[in-house]
């Protein structure tokens, strides 16, 4: 079963709709024995940093989250949280990826909302995707570039689009409301 | 690099879209669902839905309609027409819209806007603004532009920014219906002061319309109704003309 975590974030729906759409079932818990045993783990979610890891924490799941054996995608808040520490409120994050996660310059219109494509697409998420297609993105912060990094998204700055490391997938933009591209890359993770 | 958005707009009426709506292929133009299929696979960017619906049944019709929409679509779309409270807007995200868009009820209330981008992010409240030029003054109507109010539109805009709107939806009801093209004067003014998305509405007769809102204006977005509902214009061929004009689109 597709596991969803459960916790202070919006937009669950909207991944399990597209789940649904795929033909498959899934669960929405922040039970750590569900979430351990979950044959892969989506962290969906639109919602600010430092409550979100504050709710983790509360249920444990930042302790549980790093050590997860099953493949696990983060989706926008989700990606931030994996990250190393995210200045939207100062949190300590989950640490699976070697970025930082900042404030885009002022510079820029903010948030960064609509379609963009990647480029330097690597790994496992966008394979079958093309350099011209188009993802949707709703984010004020974004992840700074690590070793980790699949895939690069511009907007005043380059920043990640895709990371990946061992099992932990995460996208900054929704594939999930990124039309038939978006139905590409959730295959992607589903068929792993 | 950022896309400029194509958007058609769809208005409800208990749970069925009106206007005549006329697309080959679909056999019940009334269907909101087949209509924003339709519209998802030519390659729209995102969609409104505007419930006209003036009873008190409204919400009976449109909440499981959204659910619907939500469950169907895979491109963002937005939900407007007579949200008047926190409570309303809970249910419509939680429903599965992605964005909901305030007009007379943030008026009569502007610090709606402040509870809302405080419970929700910014991200998902669109302000919409009617507004029409009345003796040299940009001046905002609500009630679906039947009632004139005291503010200009530019300050008005800013204001809802600063109470916490992440994005305009901005209809010329000057141009509105005309076919003419969008108000690039009044988009000109309002996008090159503020730095937030800003969808231009009202206007668009053919292909051009679109081209010149995006290269006269800083909008970042485009709406219209009945010439996507009539096929006057068809949205693959919208953004082959967009892309052959060097403006960045969406392509599928």
């Amino acid at each position: 079963m597709i596991t969803l975590l459960k916790y202070n974030a919006g937009n669950i729906l909207s991944v399990q709709n597209a789940l649904n759409r795929l033909g498959y079932d899934s669960v929405v818990t922040h039970d750590k024995k569900v979430l351990e045993k979950a044959e892969k783990v989506i962290i969906p979610g639109v919602g600010e940093a430092s409550s979100a890891m504050e709710y983790l924490k509360a249920h444990e799941l930042d302790v549980l989250i790093p050590k997860l054996q099953q493949p696990v995608l983060g989706i926008c808040l989700g990606l931030q949280l994996l990250c190393r520490s995210s200045e939207e409120g100062n949190a300590l994050c989950l640490g699976v990826f070697d970025s930082e996660v900042v404030r885009f310059p002022s510079t820029e219109m903010i948030p960064h909302m609509g379609w963009n494509n990647c480029t330097e697409l690597a790994g496992t998420l966008t394979k079958n995707i093309p350099e011209t297609a188009d993802f949707y993105y709703v984010h004020s912060f974004y992840a700074t570039r690590s070793k980790h990094t699949k895939s690069i998204c511009h907007y005043g700055i380059p920043f990640s689009a895709t990371l990946e490391k061992d099992n932990f997938f995460a996208t900054q933009f929704h594939p999930e409301k990124s039309a038939s591209v978006g139905t590409i890359l959730l295959k992607n993770f589903l068929e792993l | 690099m950022l896309k400029k958005r194509i958007i058609p707009c769809l208005d409800i009426k208990n749970g069925r879209t009106v206007k005549g709506i006329n697309f080959k292929g679909l056999r019940d133009a009334g269907d909101p669902i087949a209509l924003a299929q339709k519209y998802e696979e030519e390659g729209a960017d995102e969609l409104v839905f505007l419930d006209i619906s003036a009873t008190e049944e409204r919400r009976a019709t449109l909440l499981p309609l959204v659910q619907e929409i939500a469950h169907h679509l895979s491109i963002p779309f937005t939900v407007g027409g007579g949200i008047q409270s926190v409570r309303d807007v809970s249910n419509l995200l939680q429903a599965g819209a992605d964005k909901v868009s305030l007009n007379s009820a943030a008026v009569n209330n502007p610090k709606l806007i402040q509870e809302l981008s405080m419970a929700f992010g910014r991200q998902c409240i669109v302000l919409a603004i009617d507004s029409k030029e009345i003796f040299g003054k940009d001046t905002v109507f609500i009630h679906g532009g039947k009632k004139p109010t005291e503010l200009e539109t530019l300050d008005w805009a800013r204001r809802g920014i600063d109470l916490g709107a992440g994005e305009l939806l901005l209809t010329s009801m000057d141009f509105d219906g005309t076919k003419k093209g969008f108000d690039l004067r009044l988009l000109q003014k309002i996008s090159k002061a503020l730095p937030v998305p800003i969808i231009a509405s009202g206007g668009a007769g053919n292909t051009t319309h679109f081209s010149e809102v995006f290269t006269k204006t800083n909008v970042t977005g485009a709406l219209a109704a009945s010439i996507f509902h009539f096929g006057e214009i068809a949205i693959p061929a919208l953004k082959q003309e967009l892309q052959q004009q060097k403006i960045p689109v969406r392509w599928i």
